[in-house]
């Protein structure tokens, strides 16, 4: 009936929900599930590691389970994959530094400009922020490939009204800073929704405290709000290493494929040759590729979780 | 420790800048070299093992020409290895950059204005498209024209253009009539090569009265699922209705759904349809749908299947099913000529190639695609292997293996029907497209026959 009822329930609610949740979890039934899942989950990847240490004719001859009957390992494969071979000379040294040199920057870019823009669109009051923010927010439903080509065009024709220059051209096909450009603004959407939905969680006692001692935006943004939203902002590194780390597409559009700057996901899709499907390679390439993610995720794990859930209880 | 990696990775970092500056900078100050630095290093200096090249002229160091294909390693190395001598002479480096992605690829970078100097288009329908829209490539210049006159039967400049101007100079050459058999297992089994389309049948019943599927075939390639489905047609539609119905088919004079397809589309699912005939060593007449075209040929050495009506290509694929497998005539497997069925259709043979289209006129550019057309470089490409030239400036006994040698006699002989692949010659639309998919789902999903011409045919473009 009255206001305080309401309210008092909405305080009561998510206690009991995540008590409720803690106990449905914790039932013998749902680790039972959770387990099956997890081993079904599990059989594909461990079909690829399997098949990844069987020989070529044997892997091209029947499925990966045929291996724990004829018993045949060898580590070829990956000594082919990380030394080079018939198919691909080089090896996948070359491939796994390009990707590096593609992910890193790709990741730190939009950090870089979305802890900021969080920042200012959550503790400076300005005119319009509300309504940037729901901009921003409302560009991640544009699909990334309908930006492709007109990004493109962007990069390498410039855009001209009338014969006027309004953006030049940046060219540099071929090379890596469109791809870094392209991949933060990408993920920048993402990136300030979630940063920002952390930031504004943190109480505003702090800030007042500081600015109280004297602390402008600049202090109060290294110094208080930068710290405490680490587990926001290491939770989208890890998201978008993830996905630049793994990205195809817009790694071939923007930067083509050719051994200087072609990442590993070119070399997997290449490495099965013209006409061949050389299962036994891709997959061991395939395994090489998931080192660094796995280090990245188990880096940064803890944070993970944590931040994945605080920025999204608000939106 | 997290600082010291922050400081690795930004040297890193920085060492990807610098060197795409250092590239830019030698595009940029090679565009005014070009050709202008011939003169000071006259014949004299030039070397004996650089003689040929000569004509080509030699470029400032770092002058580089792209080229964009779908054609992957391990046959990327072998182009690599034929144009050496050439870039080492002439001073221009090659970028070799090859995708599984190109029928898609390309467009977009052309229109994205990032199309590379020079394509090798697999398909002159695609060809037809790109120089009917915008930025189309560039016309042939008179080098390349010149090539191609010496070297060429005219049928192929005549693929290689489009609306009367001539673009593209053909590169390589598929022999697609071929069947592949086991010489070992039709040895043992008592069949002989047949060389009719009658002896061809009444060898299939004898295989299956012998308990051994004849046929086997796969048709799942990615992308571009149900390109082979498409060359079964064609050899049927050249066999039974003749060069002129053929024609006319890929002009659509002739429909998909015309009285001609239609009995081929009959005869071919009596061969590759039946389910007596296949699919052996793979499953039921569906699986030919889901088969990978490079795995279909598998069970032919294991006697599970007879047959297998291949290009010439598919020699390079025989190696990754044995290790070591011997491609001849007395070895494991080999392949016979897919017999004519009409007495007076002498001879067909439906073939395939890749042209090179240029998108930048740069002197550079075109000395490339001048010496790509020469009889030189063909000859060279042949010694590395595994690849036929429709080019006459090859002398046959370049040719380093038995299936090369079988498909450049087939594809020089003078009487000879030849077609080029229809599915290449129609809109991409079609030809790399609804036909694709149509003839994949008669296939897979049992698609009635007059259902799967009339949507080809409704896939054709109007004008």
């Amino acid at each position: 009936m009255s206001a305080t009822t309401i309210s008092d329930e909405k305080v009561a609610a998510p206690e009991s929900v995540s008590s409720a949740v803690h106990r449905n979890l914790s039932s013998p039934w749902a680790s039972f599930a959770v387990i099956v899942i997890t081993i079904l989950w599990t059989i594909p990847t461990l079909g690829l590691f399997v098949t990844s240490l069987r020989p070529s004719d044997k892997a091209n001859q029947n499925g990966w389970w045929n291996a724990f009957i004829d018993h045949t390992f060898t580590a070829s494969n990956y000594s082919e994959v990380l030394t080079g071979g018939a198919v691909i000379p080089q090896g996948i040294a070359n491939f796994f530094i390009n990707s590096l040199v593609i992910t890193i920057p790709a990741v730190l870019i939009p950090l870089a400009i979305a802890t900021m823009a969080a920042y200012a669109l959550a503790w400076i009051p300005f005119r319009g922020a509300t309504f940037l923010f729901v901009t921003c927010f409302a560009l991640q439903v544009v699909p990334l490939q309908m930006a492709l080509l007109p990004l493109l065009q962007l990069f390498n024709k410039g855009w001209k009204v009338n014969g006027v220059s309004i953006i030049p051209p940046i060219g540099g096909h071929g090379t890596y800073y469109q791809l870094w450009i392209a991949h933060a603004m990408f993920a920048l959407p993402l990136a300030i929704f979630l940063i920002h939905n952390f930031m504004s969680q943190i109480p505003k006692d702090l800030m007042e405290a500081a600015v109280m001692d004297g602390a402008g935006h600049f202090r109060i943004f290294r110094t208080i709000v930068l710290p405490l939203a680490v587990p926001a902002i290491a939770s989208f590194a890890i998201f978008q290493f993830l996905w630049v780390w793994n990205d195809l597409l817009v790694a071939l559009t923007f930067a083509g494929g050719n051994d200087q700057v072609a990442p590993m996901t070119v070399y997997l899709s290449n490495i099965k040759g013209t006409y061949g499907s050389a299962l036994h390679l891709v997959t061991a390439g395939a395994f090489v590729s998931i080192l660094m993610p796995l280090i990245v995720f188990f880096a940064l794990q803890r944070f993970f979780v944590r931040g994945l859930l605080a920025g999204s209880v608000k939106g | 420790m997290s600082l010291k990696t922050r400081g690795r990775s930004s040297v890193l970092i920085a060492g990807g800048v610098a060197a795409a500056f250092a590239l830019a900078a030698c595009g940029s100050s090679s565009g005014g070299g070009g050709t202008a630095s011939t003169s000071p290093s006259t014949s004299a200096s030039v070397s004996a093992e650089c003689q040929p090249y000569a004509a080509y002229g030699t470029f400032a160091a770092g002058t580089t020409v792209s080229v964009f294909t779908s054609i992957l390693p391990p046959e990327q190395q072998k182009f690599e290895a034929s144009w050496a001598q050439f870039a080492k002479c002439t001073g221009i480096t090659v970028k070799y950059e090859g995708s599984d992605q190109f029928e898609a690829q390309l467009p977009t970078r052309i229109a994205g204005g990032n199309a590379p100097d020079i394509a090798f288009i697999p398909q002159p329908g695609l060809l037809a498209k790109l120089a009917q829209g915008q930025n189309p490539p560039v016309a042939a210049p008179a080098t390349v024209t010149a090539n191609v006159d010496k070297y060429w039967n005219p049928a192929w400049k005549n693929y290689g253009s489009v609306d009367g101007t001539f673009y593209a100079a053909p590169l390589g050459s598929n022999m697609k009539s071929f069947v592949w058999y086991s010489p070992s297992v039709f040895k043992a089994k008592g069949y002989t090569v047949p060389t009719t389309w009658e002896e061809l049948t009444a060898l299939s019943a004898k295989m299956v009265k012998d308990g051994v599927k004849p046929w086997c075939g796969g048709i799942e390639s990615g992308g571009a699922t149900g390109w082979p489905a498409t060359d079964w047609l064609e050899q049927i539609v050249l066999r039974t209705q003749g060069g002129d119905v053929y024609d006319q088919w890929v002009n659509h004079t002739v429909k998909f759904n015309s009285p001609q397809i239609k009995s081929s589309m009959d005869l071919l699912a009596a061969w590759m349809k039946n389910p007596l005939f296949v699919n052996g060593g793979h499953g039921d007449v569906k699986t030919i749908a889901t088969t990978a075209f490079q795995d279909a040929g598998k069970p032919i050495l294991d006697g599970k299947c007879g047959m297998l009506q291949q290009a010439s290509f598919y020699a390079a694929q025989w190696d990754t099913f044995k290790k070591g497998a011997k491609i001849a005539e007395d070895g494991d497997v080999y392949a016979f000529y897919l017999p004519g069925i009409k007495a007076d259709i002498p001879t067909p043979i439906v073939g395939g190639g890749e042209f090179v289209a240029a998108f930048s006129d740069k002197p550079e550019v075109q000395a490339f695609q001048t010496y790509l057309a020469s009889g030189e470089f063909a000859t060279e490409k042949v010694k590395q292997g595994g690849w036929v030239s429709a080019n006459s400036g090859v002398p046959l006994d370049a040719y380093t293996d038995n299936i090369s040698k079988l498909s450049a006699q087939y594809l020089t002989k003078s009487d000879a029907t030849f077609r080029f692949d229809a599915s290449d010659l129609m809109p991409a639309a079609v030809g790399a497209g609804e036909e694709w998919k149509q003839l994949t789902a008669w296939f897979g999903e049992g698609k009635p026959t007059d259902e799967v011409l009339n949507a080809i045919d409704a896939a054709w473009p109007a004008s």
